[in-house]
């Protein structure tokens, strides 16, 4: 059992958690991520790292309410207790000196993109941090980012804060004023993903994203989280979960993560009826 | 005067396959005390063959399980003591008397099966097994700790029983797990209606009673490193087993609806999808199920379909019937289900809709020709042919390859080009104080080679931890 130790909303729909796993935050790296399951009948969910503290013998991952799951999961509170957490899953971000880094977060991927951004603050690159939501409730981890950033741009899909638009018409401009980029760390939605992808293919600019598939094990057996990547099936859970962002057939991805919509649906309104 | 003797097996109840395919309970009933006590008694007591030290059934039972011996104790009504016997060297017999293939061993070696059936060994076990289930098991009595500290890596069959093994000798065993629940394959892959979880469950705790610890949700490889293993303990054993699904690489193989063998079983016996929306883990099959491969897991596979409400299933191999790897009695049982099989039909590519599912199969049909290095005759296209099947779900069974998270997070420890990793006769590997053994060092295989592996490796363990030397010059056996 892993007991939940501290819980905040940071939203009405996104909760932040930190969880007492000693061995997960030792090894803990930027990029990777762990599986959990609330208890006996629970599904297995990944969730990406967004904090750990070897020190404290905890790890921090941050859920959007998107299904029965993470609805439940966001139910718990301060001193209950999960079944499994298991990890660290996946292959760390490959953190070296670039030069200068765009790190790039969505939504809900803005949890997953603040521990890249201090890590590649911490290897010594001039780290431009963009972060957008949909409107002003849903941003988070602004000040944690932008202690970490030497440039931060923030943008809200209807304007409600800060700069209205999208996070990949703030790379776009960047680009096209001549601003020299190393490299694009991006996690977010697939859409999301996929515009910077299409923003900075035409100008050979380096990018990884972080793919988001359904996974059951994250550890290589089930083969339920493959994408193609460059015409090569991969399993995000093992050869991922972030990979060159030309490579990626995105509508593979966001085809795959469909499947179980009718399911989802019938979960949640049988939770919503009280099961 | 020689007792007359009884050709046949006694017959075991069996669910009727109309009602089975509605449920997931257990398909064979097991047997009541006096039908196994006549069963037992068809035993010759066979002495052993010459230049042997045990009858033919031992000699063919991959963990020496004193078979005369618990069948003479059975006849006599002797449970007790038969199953006590069996534990000495078994420490799953509920398990074992449910999945090993008899046939290829303790009763492919019977020698009354060289005329008639030989004696139902395997449904003798699983009663004995049953029989102490039902009634508690003892708790064994622990013999005094030796101070050493073995790690077992993995808790499949192969780990469980090189787990028991050295508790038994008084080693402290620690065995790691990368699921949430212990049992490996006996958990995530065999389906609830070979083998149910609770005596998985069961048997698992009589491994722990022998004083095991075991830790889940331990990815060994990413939460802790082989190594760190081996700086923590005296000893350890890898048993990660095969856990890499292979797929065919044709086209459209990544629609949605085609599932590897080991997502739909997995997600069925370890999730319960079955139980979707009580349990959380989701599948579905739709009408027609189609599974690519016709060996032990391909038949649950389509047997499991069924199941979930399936209205065809189907299993596509590329040979003939008489190359199918499964066993006998696996293909008996999804024929009587209503599995179909699609025998010498290889499969192209996968069609999809426009929203990405898989609606049909494009299949070639094939002639078997020359032997291959394998000794089957080689299939080959025959040109033309093609044709398509609709489905709603693709199962692609077609084996699975050495889970590669060890090996690849460990320097030093050598493997073989197909991933496996390589040890001698004993299991011992090219790291010192590291032993492996099941699939992981034989590539898929049976649950009872790999508690055989596993028993092996134990007492090869047991003697290193005794004072014998690692061996200078370490020759593997399976390159």
């Amino acid at each position: 059992m892993f007991k939940i130790l501290s819980k905040e909303f940071l939203c009405p729909t996104v909760a932040k958690f930190e969880i007492e796993a000693p061995l997960i935050a030792r090894k803990a790296r930027a990029g990777q991520f762990v599986i959990l399951r609330i208890d006996e009948r629970g599904e297995r969910i990944p969730l990406t790292l967004n904090d750990w503290s070897p020190e404290r013998g905890t790890i921090t991952v941050v859920a959007l309410e998107a299904g029965a799951t993470t609805r439940r999961l966001n139910s718990l509170r301060a001193g209950d207790h999960l079944a499994d957490v298991v990890g660290p899953l996946g292959r760390p971000a490959e953190v070296e000196r670039y030069g200068t880094v765009a790190c790039v977060g969505g939504g809900v991927g803005i949890a997953c993109i603040y521990p890249e951004v201090r890590a590649f603050k911490a290897a010594g690159n001039h780290v431009i941090s963009i972060i957008g939501s949909r409107t002003k409730d849903l941003l988070m981890f602004e000040r944690e980012i932008r202690e970490f950033s030497d440039e931060l741009y923030v943008t809200t899909d209807d304007g409600s804060y800060a700069r209205k638009g999208f996070v990949s018409d703030v790379l776009r401009e960047l680009l096209e004023k001549g601003r020299k980029i190393d490299l694009v760390v991006a996690v977010g939605p697939v859409p999301m993903m996929k515009v910077v992808a299409e923003v900075t293919r035409p100008h050979g600019v380096k990018t990884v994203v972080s793919l988001n598939p359904i996974m059951v094990d994250g550890t290589g057996m089930c083969g339920c989280c493959r994408v193609e990547v460059g015409g090569k099936t991969r399993f995000a859970c093992v050869d991922g979960p972030e990979f060159d962002a030309h490579q990626v057939d995105f509508d593979l991805l966001a085809a795959r993560n469909r499947r179980y919509l009718e399911e989802e649906r019938r979960a949640l309104e049988r939770l919503k009826g009280g099961r | 005067m020689a007792a007359k003797i009884v050709p046949k097996k006694y017959p075991m109840p069996e669910q009727d396959p109309k009602v089975r395919i509605k449920n997931f309970n257990e398909v064979p009933l097991g047997q009541d005390p006096e039908t196994v006590k006549l069963e037992a008694a068809r035993c010759l007591r066979c002495k052993p063959t010459k230049g042997k030290t045990v009858p033919p059934c031992v000699e063919g039972c991959p963990v020496g399980i004193d078979i005369p011996g618990f069948l003479a104790l059975a006849k006599e009504g002797k449970f007790d003591e038969a199953i006590a016997l069996i534990k000495e060297k078994n420490a799953l017999p509920a398990i074992c008397g449910r999945v090993c293939p008899y046939e290829n061993q303790c009763e492919g070696a019977c020698t009354l099966g060289k005329k008639y059936e030989p004696v139902g060994i395997g449904r003798v076990e699983r009663f004995l097994a049953d029989w102490e289930r039902a009634r508690g098991f003892r708790v064994p009595v622990r013999p005094a700790p030796t101070g050493k500290k073995v790690a077992v890596v993995g808790s499949g069959p192969a780990g469980l029983t090189a787990a028991a093994d050295l508790a038994r000798r008084g080693h402290a065993v620690t065995i790691f797990e990368a699921l949430h629940a212990p049992g490996g394959v006996l958990v995530y892959g065999i389906p609830e209606f070979r083998l149910p979880k609770e005596i998985v469950r069961e048997e698992v705790e009589y491994v722990k009673s022998l004083g095991v610890e075991v830790k889940l949700d331990v990815v060994v490889g990413k939460t802790v490193t082989l190594e760190e293993l081996r700086r923590e303990h005296d000893a350890v054993f890898v048993g990660t087993g095969a856990g890499l699904p292979n797929f065919m690489r044709i086209p459209g193989e990544n629609l949605n609806g085609i599932y590897s063998a080991n997502e739909f079983l997995t997600r069925s016996n370890l999730m319960k999808a079955y139980l979707f929306p009580e349990y959380d883990t989701p599948t579905k099959v739709g009408r027609r199920v189609a599974t690519i491969g016709a060996g032990n897991v391909s038949m649950d596979c389509a047997r499991t379909a069924l199941r979930l409400g399936a209205e065809e299933s189907y299993i596509i191999y590329r040979r003939s019937r008489a190359e199918m790897p499964a066993r006998k009695e696996e293909i008996e049982r999804a024929e009587e289900e209503g599995v179909k099989f699609l025998l010498l039909t290889l499969p192209k590519r996968y069609l999809g809709d426009e929203r990405g599912w898989v609606r049909e199969v494009e299949c070639v049909r094939m002639q078997l020709g020359e032997p291959d290095e394998s000794g089957r005759r080689r299939p080959v296209e025959i040109p033309g042919s093609e044709f398509r099947i609709q489905v709603d779900t693709v199962v692609v069974a077609i084996g699975q390859s050495p889970n590669p998270l060890v090996p690849a997070t460990t320097p030093g420890l050598k493997t073989s080009r197909w991933g496996t990793i390589l040890a001698d006769e004993e299991g011992r590997t090219s790291l010192e104080g590291v032993w492996a053994g099941g699939d992981i060092t034989t590539g898929e295989a049976t649950v009872i080679l790999a508690m055989g592996a596993g028993k092996r490796a134990a007492a090869s363990i047991h003697e290193y931890l005794s004072g014998k030397p690692w061996p200078r010059d370490w020759r593997p056996v399976n390159g």
